[in-house]
């Protein structure tokens, strides 16, 4: 600001000259246009030229390059690149060579566009956007005729023939809404868990003893007869169903439980299949007993009755109850006494 | 004339990215080769199993262990408030948490780091002899136990994502867990180490010993970590292989960085 626009709001009189005002009252359309080096300098443009036509020639000379990559690497040759490990040379080269000849071109267009050609400010004017008065009527007038012509209005059997069938088209994806699949009866309440099933590792299929546990350990594992049952129904319901975890804490360190005597000897087993939405849940933490869902973050607490400690998950994990046959194999003691895995309409 | 030659380019526009592009790239290949160079421990001459068994080495080992050790373990590793008892956990975990320079720790935290070892492996071997002799624990395994030119390779796939992908990733990156905790990458690891963690369970990882997992299966899930670390990357930066998360990322990022950059370029005014 200059010191005279200061002053007269001080009310002090002071004589404006000519330059102050035109500072003070500027063409307000528009910056003034500036122009460039090489609008008025020939040497300039001439190095503006020669650097678009390098980009351009350069990029010509990486199409060059890339096409001689594609003979020249073989396929099965992989290079040690820094930063980016072991890498595929001919994928990297061919990357790297087709990458800069388009980029180089779209630098050179830039830099064109930048550099020579002409970046006068020019003010154009919108037009209206409305039709005329006159073409909007004979629209109009176009939709009235044909209303009369194809007899809408007048005959009115074909009128209501057509509204009775438009009425009644939507009728069949109701009824098609019948046919979603069966009802799920109680699938979604009983899992092949049984009492007396044993306990097979998963993937290996060995029976689990209370003696292959440390405090700390971790199995996954499913009931001894889901090989059985999937080869009868080719589907893997039932291993997204019986999944389950198993860990042994101290007695000392598992505070509840979901049942009396659900634990053996602190070994405990959960489903799998996380309340929320039903991602299969294994980041168990041995020190805090936290089981972390990998899908949204739901943590469950395995000392404290598979109870949620954080996350979106509004239910606790469903317990096994285990125990131990005769032959001191682990078993399950019953059936989940809950529903396994996301909530539904019934739940 | 040198000098005038680099204050005519000093305040170009595009001096500040590439001396940013040369300060990563010099950053970047010092690391790589620093990660190379520490995970090459030199394998000393005398064999494990022998310092293991010397009698001589318990003494050593308890030497070490008072000056290294005692003050947050406690003077007999029973443990102290600054730290849990060692009595009982054996050699594998002495071996692992100081082969991997874990142990010593520099400061608590969430997590412990991977490091470089802060003793030779004659020295590791002698705190696990003493640690060992307080009481029974997970032995170090044995050169046979690590042995896994038989193993199955894809037997070894299947074990490692029914058991270890759901915290290392698939691909042996690691992941993140609960407040602050991390499943660290398997990729720097020796395969002693893992089979070691494996037995032992450091940290939040819990354990997977040779009843629940056995010898061979461990064999295969080591063949198969080993195989990861091999195989290459087709498509050039592997990003982690955490999968598209890290690659939506960074083309979020860096990508879209690029372009914007490109066009703060095409709008500003020539001169």
């Amino acid at each position: 600001m200059s010191s005279n626009e200061h002053n007269e709001t001080d009310n002090q009189v002071v004589p404006v000259t000519q330059t102050s005002s035109e500072v003070r009252l500027p063409n307000s359309q528009l910056p003034l246009h500036v122009l460039r080096r090489a609008d008025v300098d020939p040497i300039a443009a001439g190095r503006a030229e020669r650097q678009v036509s390098i980009m351009f020639l350069l990029s010509a000379v990486f199409t060059v390059l890339a096409t001689i990559t594609f003979f020249a690497i073989p396929v099965d040759k992989f290079i040690r690149v820094p930063g980016a490990g072991v890498t595929q040379a001919s994928n990297l080269a061919l990357g790297v060579t087709l990458g800069l000849a388009i980029f180089l071109i779209g630098t050179g267009a830039i830099h064109w566009a930048r550099k020579l050609m002409p970046d006068d400010e020019v003010i154009q004017s919108r037009h209206s956007y409305a039709s005329s008065n006159q073409i909007r009527e004979s629209v109009m007038q176009e939709i009235r005729e044909g209303g009369i012509e194809s007899g809408f209005a007048t005959r009115k059997i074909v009128r209501r023939s057509l509204l009775t069938a438009l009425a009644v088209l939507p009728l069949p994806a109701v009824i098609l809404a019948l046919d979603f699949g069966p009802m799920p009866k109680n699938e979604l309440r009983e899992t092949l868990w049984t009492k007396g099933m044993r306990l097979v590792t998963d993937p290996t299929g060995r029976y689990l003893r209370p003696e292959d546990f440390s405090v700390g350990s971790l199995v996954s594992a499913h009931p001894e007869n889901l090989h059985a049952w999937e080869e009868e129904n080719h589907n893997l319901n039932a291993r997204a169903k019986t999944s389950i975890l198993v860990v042994r804490m101290t007695p000392e360190q598992l505070r509840t439980s979901q049942g009396e005597g659900w634990d053996y000897q602190g070994i405990i087993a959960y489903s799998k299949i996380c309340t929320h939405v039903g991602c299969p849940i294994a980041l168990y933490e041995h020190r805090t007993h936290h089981l972390l869902c990998p899908c949204h973050q739901s943590t469950f607490d395995l000392a404290d009755s598979g109870n949620v400690v954080f996350g979106p998950a509004a239910r606790r994990l469903p317990q096994l109850p285990l125990g131990v046959d005769e032959e001191g194999y682990l078993v399950a003691l019953s059936d989940f006494q809950e529903p396994i895995g996301p909530s539904f309409w019934e739940r | 004339m040198g000098t005038v030659g680099i204050s005519k380019y000093r305040k170009h526009p595009a001096v500040l990215f590439v001396l940013m592009l040369v300060g990563l790239i010099i950053t970047g290949g010092l690391y790589s080769i620093g990660a190379t160079a520490a995970n090459k421990v030199a394998k000393d001459s005398v064999s494990a199993a022998a310092i293991l068994n010397d009698p001589a080495s318990i003494d050593a080992g308890k030497r070490l262990f008072a000056t290294g050790c005692a003050t947050c373990h406690g003077l007999n590793a029973q443990g102290a408030s600054d730290g849990p008892t060692l009595i009982g956990v054996g050699a594998a975990s002495v071996h692992f948490q100081v082969a991997t320079g874990r142990m010593p720790m520099a400061a608590p935290g969430a997590q412990v780091m991977r490091n470089k070892p802060q003793y030779t492996e004659e020295q590791t071997l002698q705190l696990a002899a003493y640690v060992a002799s307080l009481s029974p624990g997970p032995a170090i395994p044995t050169a046979a136990q690590l042995n896994w030119a038989g193993a199955d390779l894809a037997e070894g796939g299947e074990l490692f994502r029914a058991n270890c992908a759901q915290c290392h990733s698939f691909s042996g990156r690691g992941g993140a867990l609960t407040e602050g905790k991390y499943a660290p990458t398997l990729m720097l690891a020796t395969p002693e180490q893992i089979y070691e963690a494996m037995i032992t369970g450091p940290q939040a990882m819990p354990i997977f010993n040779d009843q629940t997992l056995n010898v061979e299966e461990k064999q295969a899930i080591l063949k198969y970590i080993e195989y990861l670390k091999d195989s290459p990357n087709p498509g050039g930066l592997e990003l982690g292989r955490y999968g598209p998360v890290t690659e939506g990322l960074f083309l979020w990022t860096v990508g879209i960085g690029a372009l914007l950059m490109v066009a703060i370029w095409i709008g500003v005014k020539a001169k």
